[in-house]
């Protein structure tokens, strides 16, 4: 059988083989002494027999291929096989590999490593058969052996991902064996890939069924994930979304949020980081919702449902494993939280008349959306069983909220409320069928003294300056900056009187801004 | 055996724990040739070492086809199964 045909680029353009003549092929590397030793050799070859034969030096890295012509002054033409899919198809372990072909590709002699022997024959062999002269050698300066180097296509990792790229596999991340006596739950434990829950292991075969969940290139980098910078591909992300024990289906939710966080904007290395133990929540609204069954009602902020648990845990691990956060190292978070495992939930928007939170930040209603928030706490409950009208329930879940934080931090950033149906159900009744509605009344009945916010001997903290001007003093300030750092969102089971919120990490540019991406579907 | 992508960002080489050393040797030694020049030589001084000051300590060898390839799962299990501890040849 004729060895593999094969094109690379070389020193004097494209070559190919076979070449219709007799052809050496010598595989080397730069670093190699043993390559180093044969250079002069294969040179010495190249200018005795050109005319009859073709001496092609195939070498294994593009600047190191530069260094040999260099180095030992070589004519004969050298050979790019930096991607090394030659190497791989010539099945080498071992570098220098010399091969003697026919004019078809057929294989007549191949040594490896150098063999003064090896090399008086070769020499013999070609002069006979191209009635040329052997170029003169003084044979007794070379020793009479010496081994050859590891090729570069069999270094650690290098054959499996050659593997993959020959045989069309999509996937390219680094493979890890465990062993048959190991534990392989124990095993991903032991190499810090949890997030302190068992895992389930990324097989190549899991990794590809997940990979089907979308239609990127597996080598697409979706995000460069702090605080490491380190690129997610897309493989790398179905990787952890199997870790994490996501459905295919999921996958591109998972994306999304990887996007949405991996931004200046969102800005996950200050949530991650931060002794407030900030985490990402994330709120998804639209079709996609109902197509992988998320839960948007009873129980919504817990456990139970497979999309809300796994879909934040996959973008945790994500910026675990790929992008490094883990607590004691950047991640410095003072007590951590829950939602540091997992934070994902859906909007119920067909309960509500409100518009969705994906339509308020300027996506269609029948698009499918992530919002990342950074946020420190919560769920936090907000109580209230009695009130029957729209001002009495929203002064309620004003109080409730100025409680974020502390309640004399006013001029705050972000809250994402979750108004429970029972609570939407009496404010609608009574009028309120906007949320900016329930945003104003939040403002007014927060809105207080200055002279009230300021720290005094029986309650610390605040954020208002102590000397104040007596005008100061009167002026109101409400809790949040801005009526549209309240962030609203209908959720949860059709009984209980009772909304709940999560306060916000500092906002701005110096803090982090909820971001929104388009879920791919 | 099985094998599981990486799911970092490959910076980190893969961690694994050493086992934890015996005070004091018995049992089968298994001395394992890598296929690496010389290494043989190597094991050959190491094995007459092991008769000279470890009479009691049996020294079983074995050989890697090559030694640019992990070890196959048979000759691993081999091992495994015959040894209370090996000691490989790196060489040239």
């Amino acid at each position: 059988m004729p060895l593999p045909a094969f094109t690379l680029d070389s020193t004097d353009g494209p070559r190919a083989f076979p070449t219709g003549r007799a052809a050496l092929l010598c595989f080397v590397k730069e670093d190699c002494p043993t390559c180093g030793l044969s250079m002069p050799l294969i040179e010495a070859a190249h200018r005795a027999f050109s005319g009859e034969v073709d001496v092609l030096i195939v070498g294994q890295d593009a600047e190191g291929n530069a260094v040999l012509v260099e180095r030992h002054g070589m004519t004969a033409p050298v050979l790019d096989d930096s991607a090394l899919r030659v190497s791989f198809a010539y099945d080498l372990d071992t570098v220098p590999t010399v091969i003697l072909a026919g004019p078809t590709g057929e294989e007549r002699t191949r040594f490896v490593g150098f063999g003064r022997d090896d090399w008086r024959h070769l020499m013999a062999s070609l002069a006979e058969a191209s009635g040329l002269r052997e170029p003169a050698v003084d044979w007794d300066a070379y020793p009479e052996s010496r081994p050859g180097c590891g090729s570069k296509s069999v270094e650690p990792g290098m054959a499996e991902r050659l593997e993959a790229e020959a045989s069309g596999s999509p996937l390219r991340a680094r493979r890890i064996e465990i062993a048959a006596q190991d534990d392989e739950f124990e095993f991903m434990f032991d190499q810090g890939l949890t997030d302190g829950l068992p895992v389930v292991p990324p097989t190549p075969e899991r990794v590809l069924r997940m990979l089907r969940g979308t239609r990127r290139d597996a080598q697409e980098v979706v995000a460069v994930v702090p605080p490491n910078m380190a690129p997610a591909t897309t493989e790398k992300i179905a990787i952890n979304a199997v870790m994490a024990g996501c459905r295919p289906e999921y996958l591109p939710v998972v994306i999304a949020a990887v996007e949405a966080v991996c931004t200046d904007t969102f800005n996950a290395h200050g949530v991650m980081a931060t002794t407030m133990g900030a985490a990402p929540v994330l709120v998804v609204n639209g079709p996609v919702r109902h197509r992988i069954g998320m839960n948007m009602g009873l129980g919504v902020l817990g456990q139970g449902n497979r999309a809300n648990a796994t879909i934040g845990r996959a973008l945790m691990l994500v910026l675990r494993n790929v992008g490094g956060a883990k607590p004691g190292g950047t991640e410095r978070s003072t007590f951590g939280s829950p939602t540091k495992y997992t934070m994902a939930f859906a909007e119920w928007e067909e309960r509500s008349p409100w518009t969705p939170l994906h339509v308020e930040r300027g996506f269609r209603a029948e698009q499918s959306v992530v919002t990342a928030f950074g946020m420190t706490g919560g769920p936090h409950l907000i109580v209230d069983q009695t009130s029957r009208s729209a001002r009495a329930l929203g002064g309620s879940i004003a109080v409730g909220l100025e409680s974020a934080a502390h309640p004399k931090a006013h001029r705050y950033g972000d809250v994402l409320l979750v108004v429970g149906p029972e609570h939407l159900n009496t404010l609608t009744r009574d009028g309120y069928t906007t949320k900016e509605q329930l945003r104003a009344r939040v403002q007014e009945v927060t809105a207080r003294p200055m002279a009230d916010l300021v720290a005094d001997d029986d309650v610390g903290g605040g954020g208002a300056p102590a000397s104040l001007t007596s005008e100061q003093r009167a002026r109101l300030v409400p809790k949040f900056e801005a009526p549209e750092r309240i962030n609203i969102v209908v959720a949860g089971a059709d009984a209980g009187k009772w909304s709940a919120f999560f306060a916000g990490w500092t906002t701005g540019p110096g803090g982090t801004i909820p971001t929104s991406r388009i879920i791919e579907e | 055996m099985t094998l599981i992508l990486d799911p970092t960002d490959e910076r980190v080489p893969v961690r694994r724990s050493l086992t934890a050393r015996p005070e004091h040797l018995r049992g089968v030694v298994g001395l394992l040739d890598i296929s690496k020049p010389r290494g043989n030589v190597f094991l050959d001084r190491l094995e007459a070492i092991f008769g000279e000051r470890l009479p009691e300590v049996e020294v079983r060898r074995y050989r890697k086809p090559t030694f640019t390839k992990p070890a196959p799962e048979d000759l691993r299990r081999k091992i495994l199964e015959e040894c209370g501890f090996v000691i490989e040849a790196l060489a040239d």
